[in-house]
Order: C-alpha cells, then sequence, then structure tokens
C-alpha cells in the first residue's frame, strides 16, 4: 500500500555496494571485531547526525557540534576528577560526570537556539562563533595539553565503551535506540511534522499557529543533548580530551545526514538515511584502511566525492519526480 | 495582417491532451482578452506564445512566417515580451537593476547613471513615485507589479502578454495601467491579456477569444459579448445568481474590537461582527485592511480590547486567536497558506495536529479527515498523494479553507477569498461562505474586488491610511459609495478631502 521511499533507495544500494566490495577486497572485513569496531565509530557521529537531521530539517544549521562534544569531554573529566576525592573511585563519580556531559549539552544547544530564534541571528553566523569558543575553551582548559581522566577511573569507565551485551558494545545499542528513537520522532510525532512544517516554509508554520520558535529552539536543544550524550559514550575510550578532540565531527555529521536524502534547506527531513549516511562515510574509511588499493590518505577525496555525488543523484530524482 | 498568432495548435502533456486546434491571433494596435477558468489552458498558450513550450501540434506564425522559438528570451528577441503572474525580479537588487538585468548598459564597467535615468523615465511615465534605487524587496506588491511594467516597455515590445497584471493593483494604480495599455496600443504594440476580471475585460479588450477545457470556445469582437454571456461562455452553463442571499444576522455580537492599533498600521478601529453575519472590509492595497485582521489574531502585535461572545479574551498568538474561535485564511495562499511541496494530507491537518493524537499522529484519522475535506469541500484532486503545489488556485484555495476550518473556528476572517480563481469556484466559494454565517458562524471577508465585497456582504466597513473611514449597509452598499470612503473623497464634486 505505502510506497517505498525512492530517496532511501540510492544511499540504501551504495551501503550494500560497499559491504560487498569490503567484503570481497578483505576476508577480515565481516569478522565480528571488525564490524563491532566500525559501528562502534560510526555510534559518536551516529548520535549527533540523528540531532542534526532535526536542525536541518528545521532549516538550521550546527557548525558548533564537534568543538562542544570537545568541550564537554573537556569539562566531564575534569569534573569527574574534582569529585574523585570527595565521592571516591567509584561509579556515583562517573554518573557525576555523565550528568554535566549530558546537561552540558542541554545548555550548550540552548545557547545556540537562543541566539538564533530571540536574538534573530543566522544559524550559520551564530554556530560558526560558538564553535571557535567551544574549541577555544577546551584547548584552555586543557592549557595547550591534554586532559586526562585518573587512572582509576578510566579503568572504572572502559567498559562503557568497550562492553555490551555479547560482540554488540554500548555505544552500537545506543546509536540503534537513538535512530528508532529519532525516525519515530520525525515521522509519527506533531513535533517532526512540525519541524518539517517550519523548514519546507516558516511562513506558513507560522500562519498555522505553529510556535516556530518553541520548535527551533528545541531542536537545537536536542542536537546539544545528544552531543552530550555521544560525549559520554567517547570519554570511556581514550579517558582524554585536548584541542583536536572532536575536529571535524560537524562536517562529517552534516556530510551524512545529505548523503541520507535530507535536504539542507530543510523541510525533508530522513532519519534512516542519516543512519545509512554514516555507515557509508565509515564503511569507506574502514576498506580504505583494511585494503592497500588506495592510501587512507585519500579517505576524505573520496568521501567528498561521495557527499556531492549524492547530493547531484537526488536532485536528478527530483527532476524526474516533478516531470 | 496579425504579427502573431497560433494556427490549429495543440499541445499535450503525457497522455494529456490541454489544448486542442487553437487559433488565435494578435493584430497590431488592439487589445485581446483571453479568458477561461483555470485549467482552461490560459497559461499554456501563453507559455507557447512567449516560447516557453513547444505545440505538440499545429504552427506559431510570426510576420506572416512559421516560427519555432527556442527559448523565452529567443522570443523576446523577436519583440514577445511575456508579464508573469509570479514576479521575476530579484528582491535584492535596485528597480534600475532589474529593469536592466540581462541587457545591462555600459561596457566592463556599468553605466549606472544611464540606467538609473532611463528606469526614471519609464516609471514617470507610468505616474508612479518608486525610486531607480529603491530595493525591490522594500516595495510593496503593487510597485513590483509597476516595475514588471516598466521592464516589460523597455524591451520595445510589439507583442506583450499579461498574465493577470491588475490582480495585485489598487484602483489608481489599474487606472494607470489603463491608460498605458490605451498609450501601447496606439503605438501598435499587439497586447494579449488574460484576467479573471470580466469587467476590465469588457473595458479593455477589442477582442475577446473565450477558452473551455482547452478548446476556444466563443471569439468575438468589443461589445458583442456582455460579461453575463463572458461567464456563461467560459462555464458552459447559465449561471444563475452569482452571489448567494444575503442573511439575516442575530443582534447579538460574536467579536467586537474596541481602540485596535497596530504600531504604524492601523490607528485605533473599532468594529462589531454580529452573529451570522458577513462583514465586509474594502480598502486601497495598503489601506491596512491585512494588517487589522493579523493584528487581530496574534500575528502582528496589536494593542486594542477584544471580546469574543461579550466576554474579554487575550490575543497575543495566533494559538490563543485559535483558542478563542478565532481562524484567519490568509492572502498569500503560496507563502503562508500552504506547504506547496508537501501532500494534501498534512497540509489539512497542520493548524489542528493536536486533533490527531496526542503522541503519535493517527495517519488513518487524517486520511478519513481528508476524505471528508476533499467531499465537503469539492477538492479535485487527481490522486490524494499529489502535493498541494500540483492543485489549480482554485482547488489551493479550497484546500486552504478546509485547513482553516478543521479547528472548527466560530469566527473566520478571510483575506481576498477568492484572488486569481476561476468563476466556478468563486460561485462555490461564496456559496460556502453564506452557509457558514447560516450556520450561526461569523465571517469577515477581506476583498479588493468591489463587486465581491457588496454582493456578498451584509454590511461593508471601509479602511483608508489604517482606520475605518466609514460604514455602509443596505441599498447605501455601492461601488461609488464605498470608492468614495476608501478614496478619501467626500462631496459628488470628485475633489478630494
Amino acid at each position: 500500500m505505502k510506497k517505498p521511499d525512492l530517496h532511501l533507495l540510492g544511499p540504501l544500494v551504495a551501503l550494500i555496494a560497499l559491504v560487498v566490495l569490503g567484503a570481497l577486497l578483505n576476508s577480515a572485513f565481516l569478522a565480528p571485531a571488525n564490524i563491532t569496531n566500525v559501528l562502534a565509530r560510526s555510534a559518536f557521529i551516529g548520535i549527533i547526525a540523528v540531532g542534526m537531521t532535526f536542525v536541518i530539517t528545521a532549516g538550521g544549521l550546527d557548525l558548533s557540534v564537534g568543538s562542544m562534544a570537545a568541550f564537554l569531554a573537556g569539562i566531564t573529566i575534569i569534573a569527574m576528577n574534582a569529585a574523585l576525592p570527595e565521592i571516591g573511585e567509584n561509579w556515583g563519580t562517573i554518573l557525576i560526570g555523565m550528568g554535566v556531559a549530558i546537561l552540558g549539552g542541554i545548555i550548550a544547544g540552548l545557547v545556540n537556539g537562543l541566539l538564533i530564534t530571540q536574538a534573530r541571528i543566522e544559524p550559520f553566523i551564530v554556530t560558526l562563533g560558538t564553535m571557535g569558543i567551544f574549541r577555544s575553551l577546551v584547548t584552555w582548559l586543557a592549557d595547550g595539553g591534554t586532559l586526562s581522566l585518573e587512572y582509576g577511573l578510566r579503568t572504572l569507565y572502559r567498559p562503557v565503551y568497550y562492553g555490551g551485551i555479547g560482540w554488540i558494545t554500548w555505544p552500537i545499542i545506543v546509536f540503534a535506540i537513538i535512530a528508532v528513537l529519532g525516525e519515530w520522532t520525525m515521522r509519527h510525532s506533531r513535533f517532526g511534522r512540525h519541524v518539517e512544517a517550519i523548514g519546507s516554509n516558516d511562513r506558513v508554520a507560522r500562519y498555522s499557529a505553529i510556535d516556530v520558535n518553541r520548535v527551533k529552539l528545541l531542536t537545537y536543544l536536542l542536537l546539544g543533548l545528544l552531543v552530550g550524550l555521544a560525549t559520554v559514550l567517547y570519554v570511556p575510550r581514550l579517558g582524554s580530551a585536548s584541542g583536536s578532540t572532536g575536529v571535524l565531527w560537524e562536517l562529517e555529521a552534516i556530510a551524512a545526514v545529505i548523503i541520507g536524502g535530507t535536504a539542507l534547506k530543510g523541510g525533508r527531513g530522513r532519519v534512516w538515511g542519516t543512519v545509512i549516511g554514516v555507515l557509508i562515510l565509515s564503511l569507506i574509511d574502514n576498506i580504505l584502511n583494511l585494503a592497500d588499493l588506495v592510501s587512507p590518505y585519500l579517505n576524505g577525496a573520496i568521501q567528498g566525492v561521495i557527499i556531492v555525488l549524492a547530493v547531484v543523484l537526488q536532485r536528478e530524482k527530483r527532476a524526474a519526480d516533478e516531470r | 495582417m496579425s504579427i502573431l498568432s497560433l494556427q490549429n495548435v495543440s499541445k499535450s502533456f503525457g497522455p494529456i491532451q490541454v489544448l486542442h486546434n487553437v487559433d488565435l491571433a494578435l493584430e497590431p494596435g488592439e487589445v485581446h482578452a483571453l479568458i477561461g477558468e483555470n485549467g482552461a489552458g490560459k497559461s499554456t498558450i501563453m507559455k507557447i506564445l512567449g516560447g516557453f513550450l513547444d505545440p505538440t501540434d499545429g504552427q506559431i506564425v510570426l510576420d506572416g512566417q512559421p516560427v519555432a522559438f527556442a527559448s523565452g528570451p529567443d522570443a523576446e528577441a523577436q519583440g514577445i515580451v511575456v508579464i508573469h503572474q509570479e514576479f521575476n525580479l530579484a528582491s535584492d537588487l535596485t528597480v534600475a537593476a532589474n529593469v536592466f538585468l540581462g541587457r545591462e548598459l555600459g561596457g566592463f564597467r556599468l553605466n549606472h547613471a544611464a540606467m538609473r535615468e532611463q528606469t526614471a523615465a519609464l516609471l514617470k511615465r507610468l505616474n508612479t513615485t518608486i525610486s531607480p534605487d529603491a530595493k525591490i524587496g522594500r516595495l510593496s506588491v503593487p510597485d513590483r507589479q509597476m516595475v514588471e511594467i516598466a521592464k516589460a516597455l523597455s524591451r520595445n515590445a510589439r507583442v506583450l502578454i499579461m498574465d493577470e497584471p491588475s490582480a495585485v493593483l489598487t484602483h489608481r494604480e489599474v487606472g494607470t495601467l489603463y491608460e498605458q495599455i490605451d498609450r501601447l496600443r496606439a503605438e501598435g504594440v499587439a497586447i494579449l491579456y488574460c484576467s479573471h476580471r470580466l469587467d476590465e475585460v469588457a473595458h479593455l479588450a477589442d477582442r475577446i477569444t473565450v477558452l473551455r477545457d482547452g478548446r476556444v470556445v466563443r471569439q468575438a469582437l468589443q461589445g458583442e459579448l456582455t460579461e453575463d454571456g463572458m461567464a456563461t461562455a467560459m462555464v458552459g452553463r447559465e449561471l444563475e445568481d452569482f452571489y448567494p442571499p444575503k442573511g439575516n444576522p442575530a443582534p447579538e455580537a460574536a467579536l467586537s474590537v474596541s481602540g485596535l492599533t497596530v504600531p504604524g498600521r492601523v490607528h485605533d478601529v473599532s468594529l462589531q461582527l454580529r452573529k451570522g453575519e458577513v462583514l465586509g472590509i474594502a480598502g486601497l492595497v495598503g489601506s491596512g485592511r491585512t494588517e487589522l485582521a493579523e493584528g487581530l489574531v496574534g500575528l502582528r502585535s496589536a494593542t486594542g480590547e477584544i471580546r469574543v461572545n461579550g466576554k474579554p479574551v487575550r490575543i497575543d498568538s495566533l494559538r490563543d486567536a485559535v483558542l478563542a474561535g478565532l481562524a484567519y485564511l490568509t492572502e498569500d495562499r503560496k507563502e503562508a497558506g500552504l506547504l506547496l511541496e508537501k501532500g494534501l494530507r498534512v497540509n489539512l491537518t497542520l493548524a489542528k495536529l493536536e486533533k490527531f493524537g496526542t503522541w503519535r499522529i493517527d495517519t488513518r484519522a487524517e486520511d478519513k479527515a481528508l476524505a471528508r475535506a476533499t467531499q465537503d469541500f469539492d477538492i479535485r484532486a487527481k490522486d490524494s498523494n499529489m502535493l498541494a503545489g500540483k492543485l489549480s488556485g482554485g482547488n489551493q484555495q479550497k484546500l486552504l479553507l478546509a485547513k482553516t476550518m478543521l479547528p472548527e473556528p466560530e469566527i473566520i476572517i478571510i483575506d481576498e477569498p477568492t484572488r486569481g480563481i476561476d468563476v466556478g469556484t468563486k460561485r462555490q466559494i461564496y456559496a460556502f461562505i453564506r452557509k457558514l454565517a447560516s450556520e450561526g458562524r461569523s465571517v469577515i471577508v477581506i476583498s479588493s474586488e468591489m463587486t465581491e465585497v457588496i454582493g456578498l456582504s451584509d454590511r461593508v466597513l471601509v479602511m483608508r491610511e489604517g482606520r475605518l473611514a466609514g460604514e455602509v449597509e443596505g441599498d447605501a452598499m455601492t461601488e461609488d459609495n464605498i470608492v468614495r470612503l476608501a478614496m478619501g473623497v467626500t462631496s459628488d464634486s470628485g475633489k478630494a478631502a
């Protein structure tokens, strides 16, 4: 009865092709260890990209997420180290750290959202500004070096990244849950419908008694919250943060959203597409590392080609639809 | 001999034939009116003449020679200029830059002075006070239309194709437009004039072609067809009374407004809307009618006292207005009314989504609501999954009406209920508005079409420069009286007060 979403078909075919290619090039590709590795690494960008899908669909943009993640990782580590003497080497300290990351993410999203909706500054400008601010703050907090979690806490916190159910680690599980919730929210909730309406034409949304500013603000809050969540999963991986943490994450997240078929100008959001986009980007990286065909240094170039190609293909699809 | 003509032209899009053997000849020094309901094929004919579409069959003949235009610019190079209904102006550029867009004067360095001078001369010819240095984005819609016309004039057109040029103009500007058309006609330009306003066609046209379902059903010279005759030919059946009979409103007020002020736009307006009444608001474009409505429903910040059924209400946002039982149907269907890139279902329920589930939107209930609305409002859609932007203007307006009525408002403010809509649909919308009133709801109709305000309303308020200029009722509801109030003319001498 329902037509399959053709916008998803292209990215999906590309993803399957990549998996087949990977399997042909290297037998280690399909080993559970490698798949776990690829998925877990996708999780950070993936969780952020789901939030980014909402922001972009509502006609906005957030360039600050990479720096925000680095900053949140920084204050999380500082908070946990500070709480260690008081509370001790236990999960209480780690929960405080998680709370700082999530709350910090929400506040950071609030700052972006309020500047955009209340001060009426272009999202590009606002988040370009906060991107610089967050990056600079974390570098300053680390005094140009690296902020490291105390050894004991690191050992305790480690399983949050490396542990899980069987070979499915926690980041993968969280990413999957966020993706499902995100898709549901975009497709079936009033919030998702309003987000698409605002991105499609915010004047029509306003004339339909939708509180446009509130919905836009909520998209930035949601994204901030998800960046916080990604940070919670990222900190136990290395147990440290520095000025170079999360560099270019914003671009990877935006690229994943676009590859997945969400329109950059807003109005059409595809959370499943975003998930596929994230996987495509990670797989390219993984395949280049496993196979010796092309230098891994060309990873960025290939990703760039894919992004441009994805947009061109979608435009031709659209033109065909309109005929 | 005619300058440009279509001979036996047919046009198909895929399996659907939209034009059947059309013959149409444009003579120098003649205004040729093309009328027909929406979807009759007018815009296809304009696009073929303007070089934007090729005919499937038949010939375009220019100066006695068969031609095939490669593109719109190709046709324009041969002196055929189209003024589109949707403006093709770059809103961040100045008026002068737009008039000369694509054929700027000067070499590597643009000759700004010459372009400004020539633009000023053209605008002066059009009796406007628009500055050549003004940015298009800052101009009012009627001013933009005048710039479009100036741009066409600067092209030295031999054939001018105008698509509803008067739809957005005020009374005074329409006068100027007619003068310019007369002047162009005297200069030997052939003009094809598309319009929904039959009074204007009767007044302007030397020759009239009536289209119905892609066929020419009638061609007549000036004076051979009355407005009634045109309407009948367009619709293909007799139109009985065009406007529904008036109602009898209850004495109590459904809505009373006192001292409503929208800073800079509307000053101290007080009005009462009775239960079951259709209240017209007339006035020139820019007299503050839309601003009054938007202030009333919380889309603009306004001060003043509003009472609904005698109870004072506070309206700070459209949401407050909806809760108080008010609804506003915008004049700007395409930019503020409907999401053109979304389907009918999404559009219908957008203003009242909470009706379809607390957490999960119940799409089945939405589909049912759409099926009901399609029937109640006679929305003719090829299939229910199509995009709103693909509907014809009249069906878009019906969908917008359905969307506005979904929250079941008691007081409905409709801004330009029938702009750019064909005769048949107009009549349906009039009947619908009257039905709302007879069910005990109250309606305010804002309109620039004089006959519409008079034909539809029980009472008419006239606005001028942001204030209420007067009120007419019963036999006093005449075009003459309303225009006088709208223009601020008091006595019969016709002098401005």
